[in-house]
């Protein structure tokens, strides 16, 4: 299997959809002859022309609405937007168009669109550039948000939003984009609200989605070689629809968790993981579910404070060893 | 709309016209020398890994100097992220800018002291925070005469296409707000040509909103103060809103981040240095004997001068300590967040190195 990036693999990915489906068209500032900020369409405006590849105004809300009104005439609009953080320009399109015209049409219109965009604190890019507003979307019934971690997920789930005839929030990572994995590319799109499994453990569950996830893969390696813990990682990829059972599966059998999250603990994605725990594997938790999260503050800009406002492996092995401390008194 | 062309050469204009003294426009020629060589600092300590970042506005002398200049010590300036000349005309230092480039605050000189508002990067938001203020200029009556206050506000040629700024324009026509809408047009969004926000030249939106709209060659200081002074005058005496173009050229880079050989040729910047903002003021005062060589050996003095003392503050700013993180989130101190913050500096002072770490959850 050949070995990618994250980006190569979104690239391939949309390339191939390109070529796959007419209907599908890509949508944003900059993604023609700029190539995207990130570079994930690099070629595609010289491959396929400027009726599938188009450059648009600075104006989020102007064509994210754009995409909604192709998509309810069938088209399948890929738009791109340069950072979540400029979503928020696009947030009545996104929540009160994109998510309802299904539903409030009795299920007449569909809107088979998604919108990719990439999250993520740690790049020094100020507290309006840095943020990690996800949950807005995840919160929204009629949205479906999906969150790759690698790049075999990154094209198995880009597959699977391009091809949902739901509108599909696609969100990216900054640190993620040159993240290097293996990529089958005759696998098939992935399911849309299952979480994965991605190493299997029995002493606890870490528990994260996009770079978090990551960063949990890495710290369960290092607690097995340091202190011979066998931690279980679970990977959430759908945040909406959200996969309860595998988390609640896994809590069961390993009877502690830690949650890992880049945005804000109040209200956060942990939040909903915490009581997701809560409600289903009560009788088997043997300690508090933790979580770890960002500073509650705007991120900072300095590059220290940026760092430490930010979860990390470090804080995540902290609440890991504390948490089965907790285990190992109550047993 | 021009006052000075190209070649140094003073050409009049029936509405617009301007009286110069020698020693103003000295004064205005030394201003954008000063102005372009700490910008030009700024590229080179990015390049030497002293900053993360730097916008530069070369090229875009003129329009900011001529629009910086005809405020007055009342009116408020609301910028974007690339007028560190209209920075320079309101007092704020160039070394205040620095912290947003070096990436160690998001920039801390006061804004009612300077009136001249923080930087903003989110393109276009500014454009409705300028005319809420001018609003709230007007109701609180001081917009009448030539003593009156106004605003402006910077925006970019890309930024047009927001929703935020025709809001901004709608709103500050339908409540006559006496708000300067100060477009730079300098032909550029990153890597779109002004053909990818319009089909008409940019000034003549103005029409549909119902204020008047006016081109100005942004490369003329000359010209573009006398735009401003006059846009400024009717907005102080109640007969704003306007809108100015600035046709100008962004001559650098958008960014440090980005190279423009990729997307624009080089017979265009070849044919604008042609229109230098600075080279024709120095014809001119050359031409007139408004200036001799003194003057311009003493000018580049100052500036080389200017971007020393630039480049030994940047490199010796210290970052932040770990506590302003939570320093600045609320007007006042909240119990809850307060603990947040203790908590959270316990936990760095548990590691070796504090400048690592982050938050636990339990709260
Ligand atoms: C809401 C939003 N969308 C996109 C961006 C990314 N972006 C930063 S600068 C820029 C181009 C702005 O062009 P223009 O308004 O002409 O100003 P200039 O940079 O030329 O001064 C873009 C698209 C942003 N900062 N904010
Ligand atoms: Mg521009």
């Amino acid at each position: 299997m050949p070995v990618i990036t994250y980006r190569q693999a979104l690239r391939d990915t949309l390339r191939a959809e390109l070529a796959r489906d007419p209907s599908v068209f890509l949508m944003g500032e900059e993604i023609g002859v700029f190539e995207g900020s990130y570079k994930i369409t690099a070629g595609l405006l010289d491959e396929f022309g400027e009726r599938r590849v188009r450059d648009t105004p600075i104006a989020e809300e102007g064509f994210v609405g754009a995409a909604v009104g192709a998509a309810m005439l069938g088209l399948r609009p890929v738009v791109e937007i340069m950072t979540i953080n400029f979503s928020l320009l696009a947030l009545d399109q996104i929540v009160n168009h994109a998510a309802k015209i299904h539903g409030m049409f009795g299920g007449q219109c569909r809107v088979p669109m998604v919108i990719r965009t990439p999250g993520g604190g740690g790049q020094q890019l100020a507290a309006t550039h840095s943020q990690n507003v996800e949950l807005y979307y995840a919160f929204v019934p009629g949205l479906k948000v999906v969150a790759p971690s690698t790049p075999a997920d990154a094209r198995a789930l880009l597959l699977a939003a391009i091809r949902d005839d739901d509108p599909v929030l696609f969100l990216e990572n900054l640190a993620l984009y040159n993240v290097k994995g293996e990529v089958d590319e005759s696998a098939g799109p992935a399911e849309i609200g299952r979480a994965a499994v991605v190493r299997p453990g029995t002493d606890i569950t870490l528990i994260g989605y996009s770079r978090m996830a990551a960063v949990a893969v890495e710290v369960a390696e290092r607690l097995a070689a340091e202190d011979g813990v066998d931690a279980e990682v679970i990977d959430l990829r759908s945040l909406r629809p959200l996969d309860r059972r595998t988390i609640v599966e896994s809590v069961r059998r390993t009877n502690c968790a830690v949650i890992a999250e880049d945005d804000w603990l109040t209200y956060g994605i942990g939040a909903e993981i915490a009581a997701t725990l809560q409600e289903g594997a009560f009788d088997w938790l043997d300690a508090p579910v933790r979580r770890v999260a960002a500073a509650e503050v705007p991120l900072p800009y300095a590059k220290p404070l940026e760092l430490a406002a930010l979860p990390s492996a470090e804080s995540l092995a902290t609440a890991v060893r504390q948490t089965l401390d907790a285990v190992a008194r109550r047993r | 709309m021009q006052l000075l062309t190209p070649e140094g050469e003073r050409v009049h204009h029936p509405d617009f016209d301007i009286d110069i003294t020698a020693e103003q426009l000295r004064g205005l020629y030394r201003d954008m020398v000063l102005v372009r060589r700490f910008d030009r600092e700024g590229n080179a300590l990015q390049r030497q890994g002293q900053l993360g970042i730097w916008v530069p506005l070369l090229g875009q002398e003129a329009a900011q100097i001529g629009a910086g200049r005809a405020l007055t010590d009342r009116d408020m300036a609301f910028p974007s992220y690339r007028e560190h000349g209209v920075a320079w005309c309101r007092g704020v230092k160039p070394t205040d800018l620095l912290g947003i480039f070096r990436g160690t605050d998001h920039g801390t000189w006061d804004p009612y002291e300077h009136r001249f508002q923080l930087y903003v990067i989110v393109i276009g938001n500014q454009v409705l925070n300028a005319t809420g203020y001018a609003m709230g200029q007007r109701f609180e009556g001081k917009v009448g005469d030539q003593d009156g206050e106004a605003t402006m506000v910077f925006f970019g040629d890309g930024a047009t296409s927001q929703g935020d700024v025709h809001e901004g324009c709608v709103w500050a026509a339908v409540y006559d707000a006496p708000v300067v809408f100060f477009c730079q047009n300098n032909q550029w969004a990153i890597s779109e040509p002004t053909e990818r926000q319009s089909r008409l030249p940019l000034y003549q939106r103005a029409r549909g909103y119902g204020f008047p709209g006016i081109r100005v060659d942004g490369n003329d200081v000359l010209a573009t103060l006398a735009v401003s002074r006059w846009a400024l005058d009717q907005c102080r005496t109640g007969n704003g809103p306007v809108l100015i173009e600035a046709f100008t050229y962004r001559m650098d880079a958008h960014t440090t981040s980005d190279d423009p050989t990729r997307y624009r040729l080089a017979d265009e910047l070849e044919a604008w240095k042609l229109k230098d903002p600075i080279e024709r003021v120095r014809v001119h005062l050359v031409k007139q004997q408004w200036a001799d060589q003194a003057f311009f050996d003493e000018v580049q003095a100052e500036s080389d001068e200017l971007a020393a003392g630039f480049r030994e503050f940047c490199v010796n700013m210290p970052d932040p300590p770990p506590g302003r993180i939570f320093s600045e989130v609320y007007a006042d101190e909240h119990p809850v967040l307060a603990a947040q913050r203790d908590e959270f500096l316990d936990y760095l002072h548990g590691f070796a190195d504090a400048s690592t770490g982050a938050q636990g959850g339990e709260h």
